[in-house]
């Protein structure tokens, strides 16, 4: 434990539950422990008010007269309880390695990957000896937290060769640490984000028989779906596993060390595969549900013309608000909400939309959500994480002059691939 | 030069009748290889050369299936190198997964490092092919597109974004020819240990509330999440709050 041993309250229920029955044989006793029991000189017992209470949490006596029924009692040590320091696991000289590669979707870890994460530390828990948990990125990270998601050693590659699309380079990266430390176990998510592609390179090269599409395991057995999920295969856990979403809980009682790994110099290997970068896709031809960024319009927009322009400047898919649609000024299938479509944005900014509770089902799924509105005190001003209380005309206008300023700086550099790794990785 | 391209297909399953039919990526590789190379493609199958489901494939307007005849219980990753070795082949396309069997989706994995090629998952496309190179569509998450181009010879697998496949008319179907190719293969020993059963269906996780105290269980049970976490911008000019608002989606690399 690191908290100290004074923080600690020792309660005695039984004292406390005398110190509230007055009628018990012993209550006077309970009540003025501590106190002692002072004859006066004329021969009777005397109180001494100055000992009497308690200093409260504002530094003001406080006397109660609720004999421990309040909940002010127990008030002074609970203050502290928001900021305590998580129990940090430490592994010295670990007996094994099982290394996870998280997907890193936007350079963060996803729930997903938090999940095995916790998985792996579940593994490493009922496995004889004492394992560390490896976390393997490529490229740069804006993940602050790897401590709290159960990463005990971080190896970390951000070479040009890792950047954008090179399975080919990650794969050979990934056979070279098998070489180096040969992990008891590698555990990738089995998602569309390039978390199934490397774990099939990685096995096919190393010559080991996956398990695919696992939401079972333990050391010893894995069950896995097959037959195009109709069929749950049992068999012994093989090295390399990819795993369904939600089939671990992820840490959040530990914090761990996220010590470097120092990994040897990176073979050089040319690729067979060239990545020419993202393809610009007209953003009002992704479907609603699965879009990245949404620009969202509600009751709030007058300047219809001005906001189908800013989303055209910004690449956003449109979307809108129930009044929106029902006023006609969007088609029906661009509603967001419980009786339109329930988005999963990583971006959703909502344009005089000021949060009715359907809209906001609507758009539970989403990150980072960012709220234009005249009115300070509607609901999506607080469920936003940035709000900006002013006319829509106004904020839009500015926006649209940055976003036609940006693209006519970073227009010549369109083929590069500096702006990969967006959660489309 | 006519491209040489083989479409690997398997015996699929409907999700909600667990009928027999053609799989659904395998078809889209078929339609794929139909694009590109027309009836010169090679649908190639490791199994019954009598399946009827075949028929399906052949029905997209195939003269011919070649059918390398195997037992059910073989291992077809190494009989489809024994005869992708033999021919010249500049593509071969196959699904993400197959609909039966394992559906590990390591068939183009393990042929690719068998046969020394490249591979590439989830296509979209295959836009051009030109001077021993391809240029390839690949699938992204969310309905984003990323350009590629490959060396020839690769395989590639096919991803649900691909074009979906043409209807399949039965009478060609049934007049297209099955070349039943006799090979060796081996029996797939590790899967032997294996025990299958129908599928469970998976637990939902429920929200647990850690909470020690019976106070912090009802405040967890009766809070509103509590928002105010956000930055509100309210006296800033609006030049100020689009800036903000601009580095916000620049810093989450939205912008392109």
């Amino acid at each position: 434990m690191t908290t100290s041993s004074s923080a600690i309250v020792r309660r005695d229920p039984r004292k406390e539950w005398i110190a509230r029955n007055r009628l018990h044989p012993l209550h006077h006793e309970v009540i003025s422990e501590g106190l002692g029991h002072v004859i006066g000189p004329s021969g009777l017992p005397r109180k001494n008010p100055h000992q009497i209470g308690f200093i409260g949490p504002n530094g003001i006596k406080r006397i109660d007269r609720l004999k421990g029924n309040g909940a002010a009692v127990s008030q002074p040590h609970q203050a502290k309880s928001s900021d305590t320091v998580l129990p940090l696991h430490t592994v010295t000289a670990p007996d094994f390695y099982i290394f996870v590669v998280p997907d890193l979707v936007g350079g963060r870890l996803s729930v997903h990957d938090k999940d095995i994460l916790g998985l792996a530390h579940a593994l490493q828990a009922d496995m004889e000896g004492k394992g560390a948990v490896v976390a393997v990125c490529f490229g740069d990270t804006k993940e602050e937290h790897f401590d709290l998601a159960g990463v005990d050693r971080l190896i970390q590659r951000t070479s040009d060769e890792f950047d954008g699309f090179s399975p080919e380079a990650r794969a050979a990266a990934l056979t070279q640490m098998e070489e180096t430390w040969a992990p008891k176990h590698w555990l990738f998510p089995d998602s569309v984000h390039g978390g199934t592609d490397l774990a099939s390179r990685l096995a096919a090269s190393l010559g080991e028989r996956p398990a695919s599409q696992a939401w079972q395991v333990t050391p010893e057995k894995v069950v896995c779906r097959g037959a195009g999920g109709s069929l749950d295969i049992a068999r012994q856990t093989p090295r390399i596993v990819m795993v369904l979403e939600e089939c671990g809980n992820a840490i959040d009682e530990t914090r761990h060390q996220v010590l470097p790994l120092e990994m040897p110099a990176f073979h050089e290997h040319t690729p067979r595969i060239l990545d020419r970068g993202q393809v610009a896709v007209d953003p009002n031809e992704i479907p609603l549900a699965e879009a990245e960024f949404i620009l969202s319009a509600g009751n709030g927009i007058h300047n219809w013309p001005q906001f189908h322009q800013t989303a055209e400047a910004l690449g956003a898919t449109e979307g809108a608000s129930r009044v929106a649609v029902d006023d006609g000024f969007m088609p029906r299938f661009r509603q967001v909400g419980a009786s339109g479509t329930w988005v999963t944005a990583r971006v959703y900014m909502a344009v005089g939309i000021s949060g009715a509770i359907q809209h906001m089902q609507g758009i539970g799924q989403c990150d980072k959500i960012i709220a234009i509105n005249t009115d300070a005190g509607c609901d999506m001003v607080k469920r936003a994480n940035l709000s900006v209380i002013d006319d829509s005309d106004l904020v839009l206008s500015e926006l649209m002059l940055l976003a036609q300023a940006y693209a006519s700086e970073h227009g010549n550099q369109q083929g590069s691939k500096k702006q990969e790794n967006s959660d489309a990785a | 030069m006519p491209l040489n391209i083989v479409s690997l297909v398997s015996v699929g399953r409907h999700p909600q009748s667990g009928r027999a039919r053609r799989a659904e990526q395998d078809s889209r590789a078929v339609e794929l290889g139909l694009k590109l190379a027309d009836t010169a493609l090679t649908v190639l199958h490791v199994g019954n050369p009598d399946d009827p489901i075949l028929r399906q494939y052949a029905g997209m307007g195939l003269p011919s299936l070649t059918v390398l005849k195997q037992e059910d219980s073989v291992d077809a990753v190494p009989v489809l190198q024994r005869f992708l070795e033999q021919k010249n082949i500049d593509i071969v396309l196959t699904g993400v997964r197959a609909e039966s069997g394992e559906s590990s989706g390591m068939v183009p994995y393990l042929l690719a490092h068998a046969l020394g090629w490249p591979v590439v998952a989830r296509v979209a496309d295959i836009v051009a092919v030109k001077d021993g190179k391809a240029e390839v569509l690949l699938a992204l998450p969310r309905g984003q597109r990323r350009a590629v181009s490959i060396q020839l010879p690769f395989i590639a697998s096919m991803d649900h974004a691909a074009e979906a496949a043409r209807q399949s008319a039965f009478a060609v179907g049934l007049r297209a020819t099955v070349e039943s190719v006799e090979s060796v293969g081996e029996v797939d020993q590790i899967r032997v240990d294996w025990q299958e059963s129908v599928a469970k269906i998976r637990p939902k996780r429920l929200k647990t509330v850690k909470a020690k105290t019976a106070a912090e269980r009802f405040k967890a049970a009766t809070a509103k999440p509590e928002g105010g976490t956000g930055k509100v911008m309210k006296n800033e000019t609006p030049k100020e709050k689009a800036r903000a608002i601009f580095d916000l989606l620049l810093e989450e690399k939205v912008i392109r």
